[in-house]
């Protein structure tokens, strides 16, 4: 690629982290939201961190896996029973990590 | 926040690592890494960039991975309207996933007097050094520093505690069922527009669940009718009990 794009590209991405991440913020216009945008708003972070966590784990390529050989399913099961277990982001990925490492380097999944 | 810091580090070096096998040169990828911030847009139009995709594809692409925050920036707004435009926009620009929901469950209400925005600030540049200063590390040393260990998985795995933190019932927990599955099921679309139809469909089940229709409480019957309660209150009680 040539430095020339690469650099559009980026300001681009950049201005567009500034405008998404403020866009509400902008207006001085008192902003009235109908109740039940509300509560449903209140579902958003969730279903967005469930949305980019989930393909994470269970795709390759596009493609549901259809394996189970895969070093990132037990990894996520070891982090899962950690943190309703004792709680603390910590905890869950370093045990998750303890999993997959040797998962990966050992047996190749 | 200092422990969710190690996934962000884990991540921003295998970000960095990444930007620079792919091509970009040092410098630019360092103008990326300080300007662009947004670790998830990055990693997805490096392949994008790496392919010479038309530039607005690429803007389009991230636009989309970034409608999350345009949702989360509704939510900021009765916090921090009564500062000026710049800083607003400042405020704007550093807050990450991570800086959002930790403080969404720290301060709930939000009110004028207890350090909320010495709290967000405090957030923003541990977050701000734990993403950046692995990055740089991950451009200089891109090289040496294996990939096939997996170490990016730790950012996947900070993420996924961060969800398990959100969950605050079983009204929550099925919101959360159906975003992945609507996530999977959607994932072909162009510019990672899975992500948002996943919360699209979790809004409408949260909605139908909270709304006390017909519909709704046909599914409280079939999850046991727990009582439900705002997900961010409820999840901050727990936290603080």
């Amino acid at each position: 690629m040539s430095d020339s794009y690469a650099f559009i590209t980026i300001v681009g991405l950049t201005v567009i982290t500034v405008v998404t991440r403020a866009f509400f913020l902008v207006s001085e216009q008192e902003m009235v939201l109908p109740d039940w945008v509300k509560r449903g708003l209140r579902y958003a972070p969730l279903a967005a961190l469930t949305a980019v966590v989930v393909p994470e784990v269970v795709m390759t390529q596009g493609q549901l896996i259809s394996t189970w050989q895969d070093a990132r399913l037990y990894a996520v099961a070891v982090s899962t029973a950690y943190f309703f277990w004792r709680g603390g982001i910590l905890g869950t990925i370093v045990s998750g990590m303890v999993v997959l490492i040797p998962l990966k380097l050992v047996m190749g999944w | 926040m200092s422990t969710v810091s190690l996934g962000i580090a884990a991540w921003g070096l295998v970000t960095g690592v990444a930007m620079v096998k792919s091509g970009l040169s040092i410098p630019l990828a360092l103008l990326m890494n300080f300007t662009v911030f947004a670790g998830s847009v990055q990693l997805a139009v490096i392949p994008l960039m790496m392919v010479a995709a038309p530039i607005w594809v690429i803007w389009a692409t991230a636009v989309c991975i970034n409608l999350r925050f345009v949702i989360f920036s509704a939510q900021w707004r009765p916090y921090f309207m009564r500062y000026p435009l710049r800083q607003r926009l400042l405020f704007g620009y550093v807050s990450g996933d991570l800086t959002y929901v930790l403080f969404m469950k720290r301060f709930p209400e939000p009110r004028d007097d207890d350090g909320q925005v010495e709290y967000f600030m405090g957030a923003s540049t541990t977050n701000w050094l734990a993403w950046q200063l692995p990055s740089v590390a991950g451009i200089l040393l891109a090289d040496v520093i294996p990939t096939h260990w997996g170490l990016g998985f730790a950012g996947v795995l900070a993420l996924l505690g961060l969800t398990y933190s959100l969950l605050s019932d079983r009204a929550t927990a099925l919101a959360a069922v159906i975003a992945g599955a609507a996530a999977v099921a959607a994932f072909a679309l162009p510019f990672r527009l899975h992500i948002v139809v996943a919360i699209a469909a979790a809004i409408c089940v949260g909605l139908m669940i909270d709304g006390g229709g017909d519909a709704g409480r046909r599914v409280l019957t079939a999850l046991g009718r727990r009582k439900l309660q705002p997900a961010v209150g409820q999840a901050n009680e727990r936290a603080t009990a």
